[in-house]
């Protein structure tokens, strides 16, 4: 085997590494190292002329890896990666040493010491560089088409979506009818409209649309696989469909609280939940002339922290709906705070204040109390402006209840490998920044199966989520950076750590050739280490990270803390 | 056939990830952002709710992502100059603005800045300390160039200086540089061009300009980061002391009828995460958030009041002051409000009060961005009478604009925070793609 020829490129970034590390000095040490056969002083290694100089060194010095010392690897690695690969070198074949942001930048206000440690951190990176191999990325094609579970209004519009863009789309819906949760909605907010108005040409649209196949009274029954490659199970009537899928988009929704044993629930007749409201009262039915609403029923309490956030919404449209049936009735709604974000809520609920609908802040310590024995005939309620307890006589109670999760999200959650948080609702990726993408690739979640959704905001989820789903089908493929973990069936115990501990679902237990082992599927391993640092015999290994590549770099930095101890 | 290029306009958190998606689509983009660098608002966030990441480490991945990204054109320090056309066919004048810097030869080291002798407010630190005139907005910058502000330069106003130019050891500096002027095809336009904060100097009564210790949210924001001009050293404006008392106005011009009737849904996620930054900082500090309901409607918002009471010294008091007066000799705000007082038999009584503090924030309202008008009646868009971006119908498609063809996500369409914001610009990318039907595969296939 011919022997390992290391380049090694430090750059000065300038005076951001240059103002503080002695440069020069680092590359008359890194001359001395192992298998070091070529070391260049870079002013900037990542200017035209400093990568057209790595090309150059490659095929000039006959380099076999490349280590360049710089700034940071988060802009910089493909850069340098690029030009080895332009150079015919393996672009695993580079590595990344930081001396601007894990030193100079750190340290910069003692250059002596920094020099020293970047000095260290050059020579980890070249013990390192020694035991590098080149590796090749996998790739594996997308079957072009997208599951969605769920025909509610999310569900319907990210399918539509999706088949409008030229994709083939499947929808499964549990129920006999599409349409979900809102078709048991009188009108909708803050357009008043009548929820047919919305729901009618979109279940038409799904259901004439040539690219979306819509099975009714189905349930999805199992999913196994990974991004561009699920294999569905689909039971209708205990028939069973095997379907194949290249990404999948949850939505489920959600169902409303029904506040069993609260307020006089379930008890008193009058005392309803603002959905069996909509549903049992229609425009020109007898309406009661007294109503008083309830809102934060279960919802920000000890035992329910979260905000159903489009229940103070619902409440002020259905008062105002009642109050536009009968102008004389009396409405009162009583809340712990009015959620009316952004501008067409805040003017809904202005125009309905306008609309002489009383808004009465309740203290959470100090809750109303519906009175009547047989009938709910009045709400009493501490009443904060005038300072005393009041009566607000009531025909009906509507108590304002939040959305919860579906019973079954804790069976889809194991079935699809996809968590739940703390509420129950569907966990994305991340908060902040991937709110409708899951951590394992290909499943996407929209609506209030994620968490409770207006209709714009279901819808707007639903398109995003068509847009991620659409992506890798329109694709074709996905490629995997090389940094994929592989299990040492010699090793393995079959312990199972590493599968509780990926967050990816990528590591599963398999019968291989010496019993039952470790197996990662390479198409879902993000390269975490998770499965590395939980394995208890060594056997996870980590593509570019693998133990003597690790080993090697304490070591170049255990024989240096050696020698300084013994100055 | 219709053009595969799209426009993007604002480069902020809603244009990044619009861009992302549509390239990743397969799609031509032009993102064209009116600074020298993308990040937008979200940038000069120190953290963000209701997970505390830090806004910067987030978020630079994707103005990497995006800017590195093939299919992606980034046309910063430029501006849209003309719109012409329709839906699948617009034909766009986007104007460059010299920035007296070759990008191909700069480097982004800083030098030039580090010699520059004109010292002049910094916009990314809401003004609280300096740039020079050659500058880089903000050390995370993409792209990690120098720009030489024009209106702010010696060479420019005087004629001589050009000290960058002797500096530079790239040689990238070209003061000869022209405005470029670029002519694009697409055949969908996103708009994201985000917020500006209100000037709370309108409401006489809270004292914004007069009273010192008297700041506006987005210059807390900066004072508290770890990169900002204090390095997050929470000293108050009239005297450097760290508060051990502060006060955060919620509703300063938003759901007043006078200023601005619309909520700018944001704020108070925004307070109740500076107060626990702030007492993060120092362990002893104590905040009042005098909110007008507390509107924590996302998902972890309400644990993350219950956080902020719990462990964060966090007090929530439902008023809105009427005027906050100052303390003369301490330089103390006071704010006045009127509390609810109950007695043990359950009556209360609400009676003005008042409250001495040693720094009043003031959450301002968000309104759209200046140039957001202009951009609109250039493109022919209606606006509410808020002053957002119209969309056609906010029911059955929330991110179509009254043109068809154009989209609108983020908060220049209507207020909201980053998740929600993340995705409309998922949502327009899907709705550009139903119209553009990119049929491409991946690029470089045949």
């Amino acid at each position: 085997m011919p022997r390992t020829r290391v380049g090694v490129f430090v750059c000065h970034c300038g005076n951001n590494i240059g103002g503080v590390v002695r440069v020069p000095e680092v590359v008359e040490d890194a001359r001395n190292l192992p298998n070091v056969v070529y070391v260049e002083d870079s002013l900037y290694a990542c200017s035209e002329e400093g990568l057209s100089s790595i090309k150059e060194q490659i095929a000039k010095q006959n380099l076999s890896r490349v280590v360049v010392a710089s700034c940071t690897p988060r802009t910089h690695e493909p850069l340098f990666k690029d030009a080895c690969e332009e150079a015919g070198l393996n672009r695993y074949l580079f590595e990344f040493v930081n001396i601007r942001e894990h030193c100079s930048w750190v340290h910069r206000h003692d250059p002596a010491r920094a020099t020293e440690k970047a000095k260290e951190l050059v020579r980890m990176g070249v013990a390192k560089a020694r035991y590098l191999e080149p590796q090749e990325e996998f790739e594996s094609e997308v079957f072009p088409a997208a599951l969605v579970v769920g025909g509610g209004v999310a569900g319907m519009t990210a399918a539509l979506s999706l088949a409008n863009q030229g994709i083939q789309v499947y929808v499964v819906e549990r129920e006999e009818q599409l349409g979900g949760l809102v078709r048991e909605v009188r009108t909708l907010f803050p357009t008043e409209q009548d929820t047919g108005e919305l729901l009618g040409p979109l279940i038409e649209q799904v259901r004439s649309h040539p690219q979306i196949t819509v099975y009714l009274g189905s349930e999805v029954e199992n999913i196994e696989g990974f991004i561009g490659d699920f294999d569905v199970a689909v039971a209708t009537d205990g028939q069973v469909r095997e379907l194949k899928m290249g990404t999948v988009i949850v939505a489920t929704g959600a169902q409303e609280l029904k506040p069993l044993g609260m307020y006089g629930y379930s008890g008193l007749p009058n005392v309803v939940t603002q959905l069996e409201f909509e549903k049992s009262f229609k425009r020109g039915a007898d309406l009661p002339p007294n109503v008083v609403m309830i809102n934060c029923v279960g919802a920000r309490v000890p035992e329910r922290t979260y905000c159903g956030r489009l229940c103070c919404s619902t409440a002020i449209k259905n008062a105002i709906w009642l109050k536009e049936q009968d102008p004389d009735a009396k409405v009162s709604v009583l809340h712990r705070d009015v959620m009316a974000c952004g501008v067409d809520i805040e003017e809904f609920y202005r125009g309905a204040m306008e609309l002489g609908i009383r808004f009465l802040r309740y203290d959470v310590q100090n809750p109303p109390e519906v009175l009547g024995d047989r009938r709910a005939e009045g709400v009493k309620v501490h009443h904060q402006l005038m300072g005393k307890q009041i009566i607000l006589p009531a025909d009906l109670v509507v108590l304002t209840t939040p959305l919860v999760p579906r019973e079954d999200s804790e069976r889809l959650s194991k079935m699809m490998k996809v968590p739940v948080g703390t509420e129950g609702f569907f966990l994305e990726a991340h908060l902040k920044l991937r709110p409708i993408e899951f951590s394992t690739d290909g499943i996407y979640v929209c609506g209030s199966a994620r968490y409770p959704s207006s209709i714009p905001e279901s819808v707007s989820q639903a398109y995003a989520a068509a847009a991620k789903a659409a992506i890798p089908i329109r694709d074709g493929s996905v490629r995997v950076e090389a940094i994929t973990v592989f299990c040492d069936e010699r090793t393995c115990s079959a312990c199972g750590n590493c599968v509780e501990v990926c967050p990816f679902g990528a590591v599963e237990l398999q019968e291989g050739r010496f019993g039952r082992i470790a197996s990662v599927n390479v198409m879902q391993c993000r390269g975490c280490g998770c499965c590395v640092a939980a394995c208890r015999s060594g056997a996870m290994q980590q593509r570019g990270f693998d133990d003597r590549q690790l080993l090697s770099m304490i070591g170049a930095l255990a024989d240096e803390v050696v020698s300084v101890g013994g100055r | 056939m219709s053009s595969q290029s799209v426009l993007v306009i604002g480069g902020g958190i809603a244009g990044i990830q619009a861009s992302i998606d549509l390239a990743n689509m397969g799609l031509q983009v032009y993102l064209v952002e009116r600074t020298p660098s993308i990040g937008g608002r979200m940038a000069q966030l120190d953290k963000t709710f209701p997970t505390n990441d830090c806004s910067m480490c987030i978020l630079a991945p994707k103005m990497i992502e995006c800017a590195g990204h093939d299919n992606v054109h980034l046309l910063t320090y430029s501006e849209v100059d003309e719109v012409r056309g329709e839906a699948g066919d617009f034909q766009v004048t986007v104007r460059g603005k010299p920035r007296y810097v070759d990008l191909a030869k700069c480097t982004g080291c800083g030098e030039c800045a580090e010699k520059c002798p004109r010292r002049v407010p910094d916009e990314f630190n809401m003004g609280l300390d300096k740039r020079k005139a050659i500058y880089m907005p903000f050390p995370q910058a993409v792209p990690r160039k120098m720009t030489v502000d024009a209106g702010n330069c010696l060479y420019f106003a005087k004629g001589r200086c050009r000290v960058c130019e002797e500096t530079c050891q790239a040689g990238a500096i070209d003061f000869e540089q022209q405005e470029e002027v670029l002519e694009l095809e697409v055949g969908a336009i996103v708009i994201a061009t985000g917020f500006d904060p209100y000037d709370p100097a309108a409401l006489k009564e809270y004292g914004y300009g007069e009273i010192e210790n008297a700041i506006t949210g987005l210059e807390y924001e900066r004072l508290i980061c770890a990169s900002g001009p204090t390095e997050g050293h929470l000293g108050r404006p009239s005297d450097g002391r760290v508060p051990q008392m502060i006060a955060f106005i919620q509703c300063v011009g938003s759901r007043d009828v006078n200023y601005k009737a619309y909520c700018s849904s944001v704020c108070c996620m925004h307070a109740t995460k500076e107060a626990i930054l702030a007492n993060e900082h120092y362990p002893d500090l104590k905040s009042f958030i005098f909110y007008t309901d507390m509107r924590a409607v996302g998902k972890q918002f309400q644990e993350y009041i219950i956080r902020a009471k719990e462990q964060y010294h966090a007090s929530y008091i439902r008023s809105r002051p009427g005027k906050i007066t100052v303390d003369e000799q301490s330089g103390n705000p006071i704010v006045w409000y009127d509390e609810t007082v109950f007695s043990e038999a359950g009556d209360s009584v609400r009676r003005v009060a008042s409250k001495e503090v040693e720094l009043v924030i003031l959450c301002q309202a968000l309104v759209p961005r200046g140039v957001h008008r202009e951009i609109a009646e250039k493109l022919g868009l209606e606006m509410d009478e808020s002053g957002f971006l119209a969309v056609r119908d906010r029911l059955e498609c929330p991110v179509d604009t009254s043109v068809p063809g154009i989209f609108a996500c983020g908060f220049c369409q209507s207020p909201q925070d980053i998740p929600d914001s993340v995705v409309q610009a998922s949502a327009a990318a899907a709705r550009v793609a139903e119209l553009l039907r990119p049929n491409s595969r991946r690029p470089g296939d045949a």
